[in-house]
């Protein structure tokens, strides 16, 4: 048995969530191989290889894999499989665009979203927006497994000395073209990991009115998440969605303004450990996954709500 | 041109899905069921496209039980034109599902296939790129903009990190995202129209393809309840609690 774990990354850094696929991936099974598939991504690959469970990083280059088209790695990744019992990478958009088309063509019935790893066929899956959790059992000979990263600690990044081996680029199948990608960078911490998360929803009003929870943000070094009302209303870019169609949080600190608590939206953050609600509402469903839940009209607690914690001479980053 | 698109039926969105006491599953007996929320927005975008003159003919298909069929009259009602139903005894998984349209697909040759880019219910996230692979089709997932060119469809992508454009070779697959557009209603005479739309069934036996499970389900448990919280009185309150009880600021 060996894993084969397909890294994410830009070329040049390793993307974080790799980090806590690779700590499922050996709980599956030490022997674990990261497959790195990239345009120049040397950096990455030598990264990867500090990594201390990690015994061996291939490395694919080809120009072909600039950007992540599932139509081109697919072909090298399906070939590579022939020697693992297990494929897994991150359940993001990256595996979750990639992996199902590796599994079609190994002909595997494909294990989505991992949050535990029981043995190395059996796994614990959370169904129907996190309001059930199967344990499930892979009876394929290869299984191909996505990991739901916030459920993982990651991995450290040094203090190993993996093997480097090269291999081969199959041609690029011209199936589908990369135009463009349009990022919304901040020098906020990211979403999926940050220690503190501020989400505004449809009670903000405007995308104007979120300056409220930027401010908080800025003093917490918090991450900005929303509800799909407010991405929707266009108060705010849709990588900022928490929920079931969005993004999986599992922040120490979870606040939530003006956001209802639909099953979606909680199905993206109710495993935070600590959660606050600021809702005008006393009846609104968020108060019943919250620790604090604060009954107030945001105009009002928001701007308090950075007074206060401007008084505060500590804040823990 | 035609577009086929898949449409599943599911516990609708708003029940409180509950989780069986003998940990086999989730309750579905007399739960109001409807179509997967994205399947909507793929059969939108297939009926507008056709409006558009863009498309000739909007097939609508689903694989399942008997009830099943109540998704492609749906779809009937707001405009396609067609609709088959693949009859299966039990659920099956999204690899036997995508070798289901694959057989369909072979046969009814469309241009475009649009799904939805997750089941609801299993959370799977599967079918389409699935499907995809086994056409040897590109794929376009997760879209929430898309643009028919001469040959090629231009597609606008929700990812982590924001918004991606690709490019893919028509025939393609499409997984539609919610905000790819506003579902209409069906009207009443439409629903009634829809009932004389052409609805052919298949028996799944008839397709000669193995759908037997691969995936065992061990058990179905409700995840652990959060004990209760607290309600403050004031901003102070809050962030007194935070600092001093939570100690996580
Ligand atoms: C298939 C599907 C997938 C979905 N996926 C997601 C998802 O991933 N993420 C997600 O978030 N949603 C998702 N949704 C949508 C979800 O069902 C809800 O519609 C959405 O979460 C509601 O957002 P909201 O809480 O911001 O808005 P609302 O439900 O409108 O709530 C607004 C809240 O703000 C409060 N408020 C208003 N004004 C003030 C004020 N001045 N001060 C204080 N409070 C105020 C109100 O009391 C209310 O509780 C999905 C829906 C479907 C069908
Ligand atoms: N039984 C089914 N019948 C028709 N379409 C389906 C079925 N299962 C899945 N699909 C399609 O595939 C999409 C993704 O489903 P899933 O891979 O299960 O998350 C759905 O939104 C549907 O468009």
């Amino acid at each position: 048995m060996s894993v084969l774990l397909i890294a994410e990354h830009d070329n040049k850094e390793i993307r974080p969530f790799t980090l806590n696929a690779i700590t499922a991936a050996t709980q599956i099974d030490q022997d674990l191989h990261v497959l790195v598939i990239g345009n120049k991504a040397e950096p990455v690959v030598k990264s990867i290889s500090e990594i201390p469970n990690v015994k061996k990083v291939i490395h694919i280059d080809n120009e072909i894999y600039e950007n992540y088209l599932a139509e081109n790695f697919t072909p090298v990744i399906v070939k590579k499989a022939e020697n693992y019992s297990h494929i897994v990478c991150s359940a993001n958009t990256f595996g979750k665009n990639l992996m199902p088309r590796i599994a079609a063509l190994l002909d595997t019935s494909q294990v989505s979203d991992i949050i535990k790893v029981i043995s190395p066929d059996t796994f614990v899956r959370p169904i129907y927006a996190g309001n059930a959790f199967a344990t499930v059992k892979s009876n394929d000979t290869k299984k191909c497994v996505t990991i739901r990263p916030t459920s993982f600690d990651p991995s450290p990044t040094t203090g190993g000395s993996a093997e480097i081996v090269k291999a081969d680029a199959e041609e690029s199948t011209l199936l589908s073209k990369f135009i463009k990608r349009e990022e919304v960078k901040s020098d906020r911490p990211e979403l999926g990991t940050a220690r503190i998360v501020i989400s505004g929803g449809r009670g903000m009003q405007s995308g104007d009115n979120f300056k409220l929870i930027t401010a908080i943000a800025d003093k917490l070094n918090a991450a900005i998440g929303a509800s799909r009302a407010a991405v929707d209303a266009g108060y705010i870019t849709n990588d900022h969605q928490v929920g079931q169609t969005g993004k999986v949080v599992v922040p120490d600190l979870y606040i939530a303004v003006g956001i209802s608590g639909a099953i979606q939206h909680l199905a993206g953050m109710k495993e935070s450990k600590v959660i606050v609600a600021i809702n005008k509402d006393g009846e609104a469903p968020i108060f019943s996954v919250a620790d604090y839940g604060l009954e107030a009209d945001l105009f009002e607690a928001l701007p308090k709500f950075l007074e206060e914690l401007n008084k505060l001479n500590t804040i823990q980053k | 041109m035609k577009i086929l698109v898949a449409v599943k039926r599911v516990i609708d969105y708003n029940v409180q899905v509950r989780v069986k006491e003998d940990g086999t599953g989730v309750v579905t007996d007399n739960v109001k069921m409807s179509t997967n929320p994205p399947d909507d927005n793929a059969i939108e975008e297939a009926v507008k496209i056709k409006e558009s003159g863009k498309a000739k003919e909007v097939v609508a298909i689903t694989v399942g039980e008997e009830k099943a069929q109540e998704t492609v009259r749906k779809a009937l009602a707001v405009g396609a034109d067609r609709g088959i139903h693949v009859k299966t005894e039990s659920t099956i998984e999204p690899l036997a599902v995508s070798k289901i349209l694959q057989k369909i697909i072979e046969k009814e040759k469309p241009d475009l296939v649009f799904m939805g880019k997750q089941a609801i219910d299993d959370d799977c996230n599967q079918t389409g790129q699935m499907l995809a692979a086994l056409l040897n089709w590109p794929q376009a997932t997760f879209a929430s903009k898309i643009i028919i060119k001469e040959k090629t469809l231009e597609v606008t992508r929700e990812v982590d990190e924001g918004l991606e454009t690709i490019e893919t070779n028509i025939p393609s697959i499409v997984t539609c995202d919610l905000r790819l557009n506003e579902p209409r209603y069906a009207s009443l005479p439409n629903i009634m129209k829809a009932k004389k739309k052409p609805l052919e069934q298949i028996n799944v036996s008839e397709l000669g393809i193995d759908t037997k499970p691969r995936i065992e389900q061990i058990k179905v448990v409700e995840p652990p309840k959060r004990k209760a919280g607290i309600k403050v009185a004031s901003v102070e309150e809050l962030v007194q609690k935070l600092k001093n009880e939570a100690k996580v600021i």
